[in-house]
């Protein structure tokens, strides 16, 4: 498959990250390049196979519904590039 | 060197326990030797909480009150697991200076048991990659040629570990990269079944393959160490609830009546002679001590890698959106709204591989490709598990290579991409499958680089596994290497 520096600029939209131009070109490229081989996958007779998202077969796993103490907000907001007393600050989300 | 620097973790810790050797001491040692050294093993060494930590756990000894077998023995965790006390980076810019609020379940465990962390070890950012050469850090050299690398991800514990900078440490598996390392580093790397090491505190690269393993001198050091930080955990809901002991005193060194096979695909084109060579003759030598070997054809497994490539990435970019320059790490300056923080902080923050690799798997999960990639790769995933189930039928252990040549030269890799992933061949599989592997160090080549054999158990079998590492490890001298401090053998 043929990956364009317009599929490029799509997957970079949905992945949150924006390229500069010349790396559109080369990453164009290295995608084309991954996923051509990939594609190697098509060879391989998939009927009636179930897709396995895991190894495990553990569904549900349950606990008893105690309640238990949140780690300290001080400790989890200290890490923030920005912040104040009790909360995350990002740039103005609404108008 | 300083002597001390050639016990294994179990030779040291019954020392340590006896009073002839103090926690102190090997401490001291250890710190010495990584100051010492120009690897860049480690990200971040933490020589007072080091010290700290061994005078500590000196006391309990002392007392009677820790008899852990591996009780005072310095060791390296790689930095992708977290420790609240040390800054914890997947050797990543978009980390920064993060400083965990917990400790990975692991990293407690190895606290009960009385471990002392010298620091954390260096590794391709992520976790993506087999070199160890896409740190935001730089690069960590091979030990035994300093113009080659350590292998990856877990690069810095296997050099670490050859190198006598730590007598062993935690590395983290998701295609290959405590295996991988290890072979390139001489040093012994078992990678345990899927779900028998807590993840809690592992940060995710591909949450259905990722699984935190053990790179140490020996089979034993790492039943040793399995036996430390195994068991259920319900902060992991995978994690399985099995009984979780016992690995190292399992280790008798029988391996009578094993029947070994050794599959043909993995023998054949790709493969350096001289890697297949030392590999053979190391069955051979499990053979010598009384199991059975027979080659047999294990089907797909050209099919390895591009199912799990696709699906590590698939998993990788729903896992990396966590990086968004908001709760943690790195933010970019001068940003305007929510989506241009988000871009630009990711843009600046991570690696071109990550990038490479969160692009390549939201491609794969977008709409339209979902089930011509992803759902695809599923699929191939459940044959190729299939494959290896039917396999343990007949045999009770795999043989194979780790990897098809030893250490390529620095940049060698990085000149081509797809080449790199290829050379996975012999390692995704286990992952794919959820199975216990390990490297055993087996020879090295013309160039003096080390190579391994791997030996592969099904589900849940990892005494099994760690008992032929053991027996082959009784009856041979390679993992008893050491690397001179030019880089050499000695």
């Amino acid at each position: 498959m043929k990956i364009t520096e317009e599929m490029v600029d799509y997957i970079s939209e949905l992945s949150r990250l924006e390229l500069g131009s010349e790396d559109r070109a080369r990453m164009a490229g290295e995608l084309e390049s991954v996923i051509n081989y990939v594609e190697l996958l098509n060879a391989l007779d998939t009927a009636g196979i179930e897709p396995m998202s895991h190894v495990l077969q553990v569904k549900n796993v349950l606990r008893p519904d105690e309640v238990q103490p949140s780690l300290d907000r001080e400790l989890l907001l200290k890490e923030a590039p920005e912040r104040d007393a009790e909360s995350f600050v990002v740039p103005k989300t609404v108008e | 060197m300083n002597e001390l620097l050639r016990l294994s973790a179990l030779e040291l810790g019954r020392k340590i326990q006896t009073g002839e050797v103090s926690a102190a001491e090997a401490a001291r040692a250890s710190l010495d030797k990584i100051n010492g050294s120009e690897l860049g093993a480690y990200i971040t060494v933490s020589e007072d909480w080091a010290m700290t930590q061994a005078a500590a756990v000196q006391a309990k000894i002392s007392e009677g009150a820790l008899q852990s077998p591996l009780a005072g023995v310095p060791a390296a965790i790689k930095d992708n697991i977290c420790t609240l006390d040390v800054k914890t980076t997947c050797a990543s810019k978009i980390l920064g200076d993060f400083h965990p609020p917990y400790n990975a379940t692991a990293v407690d465990r190895m606290a009960q048991a009385g471990a002392v962390v010298l620091g954390k070890t260096n590794m391709d950012e992520f976790a993506m990659g087999s070199t160890s050469e896409t740190s935001y850090y730089g690069p960590t050299r091979n030990p035994w040629n300093r113009g080659h690398v350590p292998g990856g991800s877990s690069g810095g514990s296997a050099a670490a570990v050859a190198n006598g900078e730590a007598f062993y440490a935690l590395g983290s598996d998701t295609g290959g990269s405590v295996r991988n390392p290890a072979s390139f580093c001489g040093v012994t790397g078992m990678k345990p079944t899927y779900g028998t090491v807590s993840r809690y505190g592992l940060i995710a690269y591909a949450s259905s393959l990722d699984q935190i393993g053990v790179l140490a001198r020996t089979a034993e050091d790492c039943a040793g160490v399995l036996d430390t930080i195994t068991g259920h955990d319900v902060r992991d809901s995978t994690s399985l609830n099995i009984p979780a002991d016992g690995l190292l005193a399992g280790l008798t060194g029988d391996v009578r009546g094993l029947k070994i096979g050794l599959p043909a695909e993995c023998f054949g084109d790709g493969l350096e002679k001289e890697v297949g060579d030392h590999v053979l003759a190391a069955a051979a030598v499990l053979k010598s001590l009384g199991a059975e070997t027979e080659t047999f054809s294990l089907p797909l497994t050209a099919y390895a890698v591009p199912a799990y490539y696709l699906i590590a990435c698939a998993e990788a970019s729903s896992n990396l959106s966590r990086f968004d320059g908001v709760k943690y790490g790195f933010r970019a300056e001068g940003c305007t709204d929510m989506a241009d923080l988000h871009k630009k902080t990711r843009s600046q923050g991570f690696g071109r591989e990550v990038q490479k690799r969160i692009m390549l798997g939201t491609f794969a999960l977008s709409t339209g490709y979902y089930d011509a990639y992803y759902k695809k790769a599923q699929q191939a995933r459940a044959a190729i598990s299939g494959a290896y189930h039917a396999a343990f039928e007949k045999y009770d252990l795999i043989v194979c290579p780790v990897f098809p040549d030893t250490a390529p030269a620095l940049g060698e890799a990085l000149t081509d991409p797809l080449k790199t992933y290829l050379s996975d061949i012999y390692t995704v599989s286990v992952n794919l499958a959820g199975l216990p592997g390990i490297s055993v160090p087996c020879g090295f080549d013309e160039k003096g680089l080390p190579i391994g054999t791997q030996i592969i158990g099904k589900a849940l079998d990892d005494g099994r596994v760690l008992n032929a590492a053991h027996a082959y490890q009784q009856a041979t001298d390679y993992h008893k290497a050491m690397p001179t401090e030019g880089g050499a053998q000695a």
